[in-house]
């Protein structure tokens, strides 16, 4: 009985294996281009951009372009029309956020190379154009970092926990069909067969059971991680052709690691069950 | 061959810790059976025969003594040389011990598959030995479709098929007729008359006094006599 439940319980565990596997990866993915995007985004906003700079001469806009045109670690400056800042502010203030009559700032968009955070940058934008803002993305890259490699710990956690429950569940298979069989291996030990012989026949018949169970287990993951990866479609960047999504290829490079790590767990398991077995048969 | 030191033996019973409560089932044996030799086990029931052929088959570790066998002390071989140790070491059990899904052929074939040998010698030694009990027409049945007659013959057959240097049977004759027996006997003293060192448990002292040979009396677990 034991051992024919083998074969779905490792299968439910290797679904969730594929999960925890997809998760891992689809986190690291969604969190690496995050991190790119927000940890190299510089947003820089100028209030009263028409009233003149602390150093007089042009107005603040001009003294703040002119800084950020020449700063290190700084490039694509460019200012968003009224028309992008209106779309911005669309989500808060309405349609038609342009006729609220509310003082704007001027907003600069920039690529910051720096790595830290700009602290010497907004000092000179500060001085040239008191109340400026310059916001970089690193302190929320940093937390999706954190975050990612909290999903990762997560998954790898699961992988842990599923490889532990798998072993348990070949153990207490390949304890059961010792106890089944402990006369016939009795006499065959008692004839000069070898622990290796009695341990390798269980070791195949657990090994091809345990990847059997895995196969399907694996591919019944495809059509829920098919499914999820429609859903994060929109948040990867990547839009599903006709509205099929693609699964990435290092996923598919992973799953087939699930059958076999079931194969490596399956005939390790039960060699060492088998081999501990009969060492206190006799 | 086969020499006994002082050995002990107390049964491990599952869930013990320890064998400190366990009874002695052999007490303080000792004695030697020189190569070739043959000795009847004699005693009552209980008395720790099947224990010693146990002990002799490595089937258990004394608790106490030293045993060696085949020139080899039993105490200091891996698991794998005690393996290598039983291949040349034939079993007669009492309840025959037949692999109840295998076919007569392929329980006397055990053994030499089990040691790797060639499968054309296989097939001319199992069939040989088949004919040599007369079972050469039994060959494909089960043994749950032969008499208890058949059945031990096909266990004995089993137990020499690897020419063994020791040959030890429990009870051999006990389901066996009057006739059977003592062809059993002519087949056991052949091996013995070849140089297999032999030694037999029985409870029918009439076969003893017709094959007369050195006894090791037990009684409680103690040899009371050798000789």
């Amino acid at each position: 009985m034991a051992e024919r439940l083998t074969p779905m319980l490792v299968g439910a565990m290797s679904f969730l294996a594929a999960l925890a596997i997809a998760g891992a990866l689809a986190a690291s993915s969604l969190a690496g281009r995050w991190a790119q995007d927000s940890g190299t985004a510089l947003t820089v906003q100028i209030p009263q951009p028409d009233n003149p700079a602390a150093a007089g001469g042009a107005n603040r806009l001009q003294a703040v372009l002119a800084i950020l045109q020449v700063a290190p670690d700084v490039s694509a400056v460019r200012k968003l029309s009224g028309d992008e800042i209106n779309a911005l502010l669309k989500p808060w203030l309405g349609a038609d956020a342009g006729q609220l009559a509310l003082p704007v700032p001027a907003v600069i968009s920039a690529v910051w190379s720096g790595g830290g955070e700009p602290d010497s940058l907004r000092g000179a934008l500060d001085a040239a154009a008191p109340g400026t803002l310059a916001e970089t993305g690193v302190r929320w890259a940093a937390r999706v970092a954190a975050l990612t490699g909290s999903l990762q710990a997560s998954a790898l956690a699961v992988l842990v926990i599923v490889a532990f429950v798998a072993s348990a569940v070949i153990s207490v298979a390949t304890h059961a069909g010792l106890a089944q069989r402990r006369e016939t291996i009795a006499i065959v030990h008692g004839l000069g067969a070898l622990d290796s012989d009695i341990a390798g026949r269980f070791a195949v018949r657990a090994t091809v059971l345990a990847t059997a169970g895995a196969i399907i287990g694996t591919a019944c993951a495809l059509p829920v991680l098919f499914w999820l990866a429609t859903l994060a479609a929109p948040f990867s960047g990547v839009l599903p052709d006709e509205g099929t999504a693609q699964l990435p290829f290092a996923l598919w490079v992973a799953l087939p690691a699930v059958p076999v790590a079931a194969a490596v767990i399956g005939w390790m398991t039960t060699q060492v069950t088998v081999r501990g077995w009969l060492r206190r048969m006799v | 061959m086969v020499r006994f030191e002082n050995v002990w033996l107390k049964y491990r019973h599952e869930g013990e810790a320890s064998l400190a409560s366990s009874p002695d089932v052999i007490r303080d044996m000792s004695f030697d059976i020189p190569e070739g030799g043959f000795r009847w086990l004699t005693g009552p029931s209980g008395a720790g025969k099947t224990s010693l052929l146990k002990l002799m088959y490595l089937a258990e570790h004394p608790s106490r003594g030293r045993i060696e066998l085949l020139g080899t002390n039993a105490a200091r071989v891996s698991r794998r040389e005690a393996a290598m140790l039983r291949r040349r070491i034939g079993v007669i059990y009492q309840d025959f011990r037949l692999l109840p899904h295998l076919s007569a052929y392929d329980n006397v074939a055990l053994p030499m598959r089990l040691a790797r040998k060639a499968e054309g010698q296989v097939r001319a030694d199992v069939t040989e030995l088949l004919r040599w009990v007369g079972l050469s027409g039994k060959l494909d049945r089960r043994p749950y479709e032969l008499s208890g007659g058949e059945q031990q013959r096909i266990a004995i057959a089993r137990a020499v098929v690897g020419r063994p240097k020791l040959l030890l049977a429990d009870e051999p004759t006990g389901n066996l007729d009057e006739e059977q027996a003592e062809r059993l006997m002519l087949l056991i003293t052949g091996l013995n008359g070849m140089g297999t060192t032999v030694v037999v448990a029985t409870h029918n002292l009439a076969l003893v006094d017709r094959h007369p040979a050195p006894r090791l009396n037990l009684f409680a677990g103690r040899l009371v006599n050798d000789g």
